[in-house]
């Protein structure tokens, strides 16, 4: 990957994260507040993206439905990754038999696509923030356990962990000072493409009317409610899908970044 | 490994997974807190009537021991019994079968366009320069990462609100489909081309591609004969993955276009908390997965030039 490409997604990240933490710095009016005589302005200098069906802003709206997609895809990628970690290592150390059962739970759990998935755990719990963030959570989980599961495997049988038997260290000594460290490098590219991946499933869910509910700034949910307006307004679904893409392309720039970095390691 | 033994490990691993994936079900819905013939019935906030909760009482035998319970589930379904959808009164299989075809159909086309473009792609992708390969790279990975429920908006945007040219939804002369298709289609092309691409830049450059262009074999036919061959079998070993992401994404495209299918049914399923169906849906589609990986690991044995891949 060439350096424009990488300053590019470096710098989008870093906007995202500042709409994130800081929206009113670069968006200092309401997400929430309605103008219905500004209903369906055009994008223009009063409004940078336009209005929707109430007159609220869209730029506005855009800015600050960063800090809800950050903290969806973040949450519901560590939440994936602590149970892939869990499962993987246990698989990966485990007797012959143990791991055998394992790896046909994730290939069970691997077998529901992953949005099917996700709707099954909300066809359980119910809709909202929380049942999507553990729907898109354990529906990634399964994908990266047979990675993380793999990558200790390689591990297990290599020459430093044969070493440390050798020196009489204990089970706990090697995991921690061997397993983690190096295994973990290379599952930090993996989280980056997966909060990007998880950003889109939390977005989807949130349009298909499952996620975030309709008021809230979310991306998805705003998607959702500018599709009634296609042909009148597509203002209103053009901006906050930009901004999913942004994100998903630039998290997926960065992790191949860090991959083919830790690959020359 | 001969076939037959091949074959005979695939059906029983597969056999396994399906039985793993109808356990966790079962448990699952046993692990939802109040009554399980409430949460079979739309959960608490359905106020389904004591008839209706009865009749989901005997008919997954919720009187019996659990034991007993999950084996008449497992024997149910061993006749594709998924049970009474409860928000449409009919048999889950029967609401699958009705609406079955149109995903299926959907999918299948999309599969086909996005391999078509993939090949096209990468095959253009040999003859780019530097700024092509860096314009291709960007609209791959652009193309992979685009979700289903934007790109379906933009498409209808440029295509059916601004140009006119195609409907957004379907009047029943088939130009309605090629937006749903399209929508399909691109994301998978991205994924596949990325894939075709570094399988054919290496296969192009190996040792057995100068022998034969030595040979005297001309670039296009060494193209056909020996690059697609490795460029297909790593986007072929991905057919299972990329059929179920076609399922996910019929979910979204189905209600963007407003097309009846197998999405839409469990869509509307999870919003009425229909139990029966999501579950039934979810089951079937864990099916294809497998029998399309098996299918697609049988083609591979096929044409991979090394032979076994075991």
């Amino acid at each position: 990957m060439s350096r424009t490409t990488k300053i590019c997604s470096i710098v989008v990240i870093g906007i995202w994260l500042l709409m994130a933490l800081a929206p009113s710095l670069l968006a200092p009016g309401d997400p929430l507040a309605i103008n219905p005589t500004e209903a369906f302005a055009k994008p223009g200098f009063a409004h940078f993206f336009g209005t929707d069906e109430s007159g609220r802003d869209i730029y506005t709206r855009v800015i600050h439905g960063a800090g809800d997609s950050l903290a969806i895809g973040l949450a519901a990628t560590a939440l994936g990754m602590g149970l892939a970690i869990v499962l993987g290592t246990i698989a990966a150390l485990s007797p012959r038999w143990l791991d055998e059962i394992i790896l046909r739970v994730l290939e069970a759990l691997y077998a529901i696509p992953s949005l099917l998935m996700a709707l099954l755990i909300i066809a359980f719990t119910g809709p909202g923030v929380g049942p999507a963030i553990v729907a898109v959570g354990l529906s990634t989980a399964p994908g990266y356990a047979r990675l993380v599961r793999s990558q200790i495997r390689t591990l297990k049988n290599s020459e430093m962990l044969e070493a440390s038997t050798v020196l009489g260290r204990s089970t706990w000594l090697k995991v921690r000072n061997h397993l983690i460290p190096n295994a973990l490098k290379p599952l930090l590219a993996l989280v980056t493409l997966g909060i990007g991946q998880a950003v889109i499933w939390a977005a989807a869910l949130s349009f298909l009317g499952l996620g975030t509910p309709p008021p809230a700034p979310e991306w998805g949910a705003m998607l959702s409610a500018g599709r009634t307006y296609l042909h009148l307004a597509w203002w209103m679904s053009l901006f906050p899908g930009l901004a999913i893409v942004a994100v998903a392309v630039c998290a997926t720039l960065i992790g191949r970044a860090l991959g083919g970095k830790v690959k020359s390691l | 490994m001969n076939t037959i033994a091949w074959v005979g490990r695939k059906v029983g691993g597969a056999l396994v997974v399906l039985w793993l994936v109808a356990s966790a079900i079962f448990i699952a819905i046993r692990l939802i807190p109040g009554d399980p013939a409430e949460a079979i019935m739309g959960g608490p906030g359905s106020q389904a009537s004591a008839q209706a909760l009865a009749a989901a009482r005997a008919e997954y035998a919720l009187d019996q021991p659990i034991i007993t319970q999950y084996f008449l589930y497992l024997g149910k379904l061993l006749t594709f019994d998924f049970g009474t959808s409860y928000s449409l009164k009919q048999p889950v299989t029967q609401v699958m079968g009705e609406v079955l075809p149109n995903t299926l159909w959907l999918s299948l086309m999309a599969l086909l366009i996005a391999w078509l473009l993939a090949l096209c792609f990468s095959a253009l992708a040999m003859r780019a320069g530097r700024i092509g390969t860096f314009v291709g790279n960007l609209l791959e990975i652009i193309a992979a990462a685009v979700p289903h429920f934007w790109l379906g908006a933009v498409l209808i945007m440029l295509f059916s609100s601004a140009l006119g040219w195609l409907p957004a939804v379907d009047n029943g002369t088939g130009r309605g489909l090629v937006l749903p298709i399209l929508t399909l289609a691109l994301p998978l092309a991205g994924f596949l081309t990325q894939l075709m691409r570094d399988s054919l830049t290496e296969a192009m450059s190996s040792q057995f591609a100068l022998a034969a262009r030595a040979r005297g074999e001309s670039r296009l036919k060494l193209f056909w004969r020996h690059g697609l061959r490795h460029a297909a079998l790593p986007a072929l070993s991905l057919t299972g993955w990329a059929f179920s992401s076609l399922l996910s994404g019929a979910v979204v495209v189905e209600a963007i276009f407003a097309r009846p299918g197998l999405g839409r049914s469990l869509l509307s399923a999870v919003l009425a908390r229909d139990i029966p169906m999501v579950t039934g849906i979810a089951l079937f589609s864990a099916l294809v997965y497998i029998v399309v990986m098996a299918i697609s690991e049988g083609i591979e044995r096929m044409i991979n030039p090394a032979g076994d891949p075991r």
